[in-house]
């Protein structure tokens, strides 16, 4: 058995900051992640970040990701543990961990869930053909492991991952025929449109895939256009070559864990599914559960750092730790955290969050 | 073939469109309903990519808002882990 003080579940940008925070508290920390390095999706991140300074704009994702496992690495009392998965939480709080085919039981005073989300499928025809793809897994694809995901690629999707992920296929010398939203607008920012507009991509608004089609493989995708009521027009179906169709439609909070642990859940369709009800350091319905980014709602890896300390933060102080110091940089995080929302995106967050914060915390 | 006998809902499972409609119509109306007749969800996905296309599809055909179906129960293990390390135990002191 493993003692700690606060269990920090996710080496991503919520779970970093949340160790720092912590951590600078002088709490004893523990930080799980199942890959071999910190930083979670933003070491794929080849690109440089918005928001605000405090949150590294102008700096790329992967760098952001050094920056923040070296302050992790600072802290004595912080100890991280890689290529280990949170594989469940009992009724007794314990926390079943696997690292290297060994299974290691954690029990701390406070876990901080930071586990971020997973990218959501789409029905249509052949959709298990080899060449259909997450947009994100293309990215781990490509960025991480130097991998061409194939050669020309049909985006599905122009939220801001879907942009951003055409945009570095194109640097990575793959052909990107197209990218078909089903909204009769583009989600993503209007820099990152403008960016693959300018290389001669295509956005096709209010369309979506029919169906795939190959032997064996993607050898294509129909196409077709939606009326107002998101229906499709038949007639308007148009034939695209790609062995690639990459999905970008949404992620989903992974909340398996937060289920398990008897948080009180809703259902919140603007924080992209089910996410735990909390107050506004982040403290579930179980006083001993925290959450913080895309767990806690999908937004951005800005907000989830801030996220990610005011949770820390929370949880050091309901042990008594850090005093007036952890006080004072737990506002600062909250007065961040509300002008990252103050732009049209935030509004539907915002929106979302008004329906699941509310006064939860207990004396655990 | 029909275009919802190839459309895959649970690739782990291999769980068709139309299997999963039959089932609806069959009066298997909650994820959990549904995953004790086809397994979906119960691969190494453990239903990360089918949750959703389930619940959208119980709510098309029943008319039941995905905010108003019975959430699925979540077990641990949340992701596959073999049996021998679970069997191992803790590592000892020493080793670990």
């Amino acid at each position: 058995m493993i003692e700690t003080q606060i269990a920090i579940i996710g080496g991503g940008p919520a779970g970093l900051q949340a160790a720092t925070a912590a951590g600078q508290t002088g709490a004893q920390v523990l930080l799980i992640d199942n890959f071999d390095r910190l930083g979670g999706q933003l070491v794929k991140q080849t690109h440089m970040f918005f928001g605000s300074q405090q949150q590294f704009a102008g700096t790329r994702g992967i760098d952001i990701a050094t920056k923040l496992a070296k302050q992790v690495a600072a802290l004595e009392n912080v100890q991280v543990m890689l290529e280990a998965t949170a594989l469940g939480i009992y009724e007794d709080g314990v926390l079943l961990v696997e690292q290297h085919d060994r299974v290691h039981k954690v029990k701390a005073e406070r876990i901080i869930v930071a586990v971020g989300a997973s990218e959501r499928m789409l029905a249509f025809p052949n959709n298990d053909l080899p060449g259909v793809y997450g947009a994100g897994a293309a990215q781990t694809l490509m960025n991480v492991h130097g991998v061409k995901p194939g050669h020309r690629v049909l985006m599905v999707g122009a939220g801001n991952i879907g942009l951003i992920v055409s945009y570095q296929m194109l640097q990575a010398g793959v052909e990107v025929v197209g990218i078909v939203e089903a909204a009769p607008t583009i989600g993503g920012y209007l820099v990152h449109a403008a960016k693959v507009r300018r290389a001669g991509v295509p956005i096709y608004t209010s369309h979506t895939v029919k169906e795939a089609y190959g032997e064996g493989v993607v050898e294509g995708a129909i196409i077709w256009q939606l009326d107002e009521n998101w229906s499709p027009i038949p007639g308007t179906e148009r034939d695209v070559a790609v062995d690639v169709i990459c999905l970008a439609v949404g992620l989903s909070p992974l909340s398996d864990l937060l289920w398990q642990a008897g948080c009180e859940m809703a259902y919140v369709p603007e924080l992209g599914g089910s996410v735990a009800v909390r107050d506004e350091l982040l403290r579930t319905s179980n006083p001993e559960i925290y959450v913080a980014g895309d767990v806690a709602g999908v937004e951005e890896a800005s907000s989830a750092m801030v996220e990610g300390r005011i949770a820390g933060l929370g949880a050091a102080l309901s042990l008594g730790l850090g005093g007036e110091t952890a006080f004072k940089h737990l506002q600062e995080a909250r007065e961040q955290l509300t002008a990252l929302r103050s732009g049209p995106v935030g509004e539907k967050i915002l929106a979302g969050l008004r329906r699941v914060e509310r006064e939860v915390a207990t004396d655990a | 073939m029909r275009n919802d006998e190839n459309t895959i809902i649970c690739r782990c499972e291999d769980l068709t469109l139309a299997r999963l409609r039959q089932l609806i119509a069959e009066g298997y109306t909650t994820l959990d309903e549904i995953k004790r007749i086809s397994r979906a969800g119960m691969g190494p996905c453990q239903g990360r990519t089918c949750r959703a296309l389930i619940e959208r599809e119980i709510a098309n055909l029943t008319g039941t808002p995905i905010k108003d179906q019975p959430p699925a129960k979540y077990r641990q293990p949340c992701q596959p882990v073999k049996l021998a390390a679970i069997l191992g135990g803790e590592p000892h002191a020493k080793d670990s």
